[in-house]
């Protein structure tokens, strides 16, 4: 079965703690240079067909459940690449 | 008047909502998240606690309940609805309200005695108070910062719907220290900090809270005599 894949962040201009948390403890750990840290999220979907039009469902999933577009932007909806 | 108190699982705070409607001398009705019927309620508190876990955002799993379908409706209807805490993210989620409300700004989670400022008596659930009244209530929540973009806050403060503000530090990074907003009419009000924990004498802080309940049951009292 093919995999969905849809890929949430914080929009930019909102102030995201718990990336602060992560970029100061990247820090402390010795990973210096490696710059600001956002945390995101990342959901998998199962669906039988990974045509149009499930993709067009997915994407209304997307905007409407799975991010809140006053505090959230979909980066990115694709299909899983199975081959990997 | 009958005040319907709603369950989510994961709520926390309906029996203490339930309380603070009784104690202001209303009727408090039950109701179930998978319930669309709201039993001909008067108005509607959606209390704190974290429906579904808090899983995938605060509140958003919640508003796709079926209850909140109909408070929805209700809401369109004019019914007064009071959101607490978790109950303000679910109105947020819903579009009730503008603005989100996002983890706290410090990342730790908040639970303190909180001064508020009433901005606005303009609503059911503020008319008892006195304008730029203070008050001090429970606050307790992970992610009760609250946010918007600056013309939303902007339209806010302009129409006279910021309803509560922090007075004093700014508990949890909440933009302009907006602590709770209403909806175009005032009818719909959401506010992180928690009314219903500060309504009787010897439990939590004072009484202050206690006027959120009363006002919307003497409004409702003015109405029948007008």
């Amino acid at each position: 079965m093919p995999r969905i894949v849809v890929e949430v962040m914080p929009k930019p201009e909102i102030l995201d703690p718990q990336g602060t948390a992560i970029t100061h403890a990247m820090g402390r750990l010795g990973f210096d240079g490696l710059g600001e840290v956002r945390q995101g999220k990342r959901f998998e979907l199962v669906v039988t067909a990974a045509d149009e039009a499930t993709l067009a469902a997915v994407r209304e999933a997307a905007a409407t459940l799975l991010s809140n577009p006053v505090i959230e932007d979909v980066v990115g909806v694709h299909v899983l690449d199975e081959g990997r | 008047m009958r005040v319907g108190v709603v369950t989510f699982p994961g709520s926390l705070d309906d029996g203490d909502a339930a309380r603070a409607v009784r104690l202001a001398g209303a009727e408090p009705v039950r109701l179930w998240h998978a319930d669309a019927d709201l039993h001909g309620v008067d108005a509607v508190v959606l209390p704190g606690g974290f429906s579904y876990g808090d899983y995938l955002r605060c509140g958003a799993i919640a508003r796709f309940a079926p209850v909140m379908t109909s408070v929805i409706e209700a809401a369109g209807r004019g019914t007064p609805v009071l959101g607490i805490c978790n109950g303000f993210q679910v109105l947020c989620e819903s579009h009730l309200l503008p603005g989100a409300l996002v983890r706290n700004e410090a990342q730790r989670f908040v639970c303190r005695d909180q001064r508020l400022r009433v901005e606005t008596t303009a609503t059911p659930w503020t008319a008892g108070f006195e304008a730029g009244q203070e008050i001090v209530v429970p606050l307790k929540n992970g992610e009760g910062g609250y946010v918007a973009d600056e013309d939303t806050l902007d339209r806010l403060e302009g129409e006279g719907r910021v309803v509560f503000r922090y007075v004093g530090p700014n508990p949890n990074g909440s933009a302009r220290e907006i602590a709770g907003v209403s909806d175009p009419s005032g009818r719909v009000v959401g506010l992180m900090p928690h009314p219903e924990h500060a309504v009787e004498r010897g439990y939590g802080p004072g009484t202050d809270g206690l006027t959120v309940f009363t006002s919307l049951v003497a409004g409702a009292l003015q109405g029948v005599l007008a």
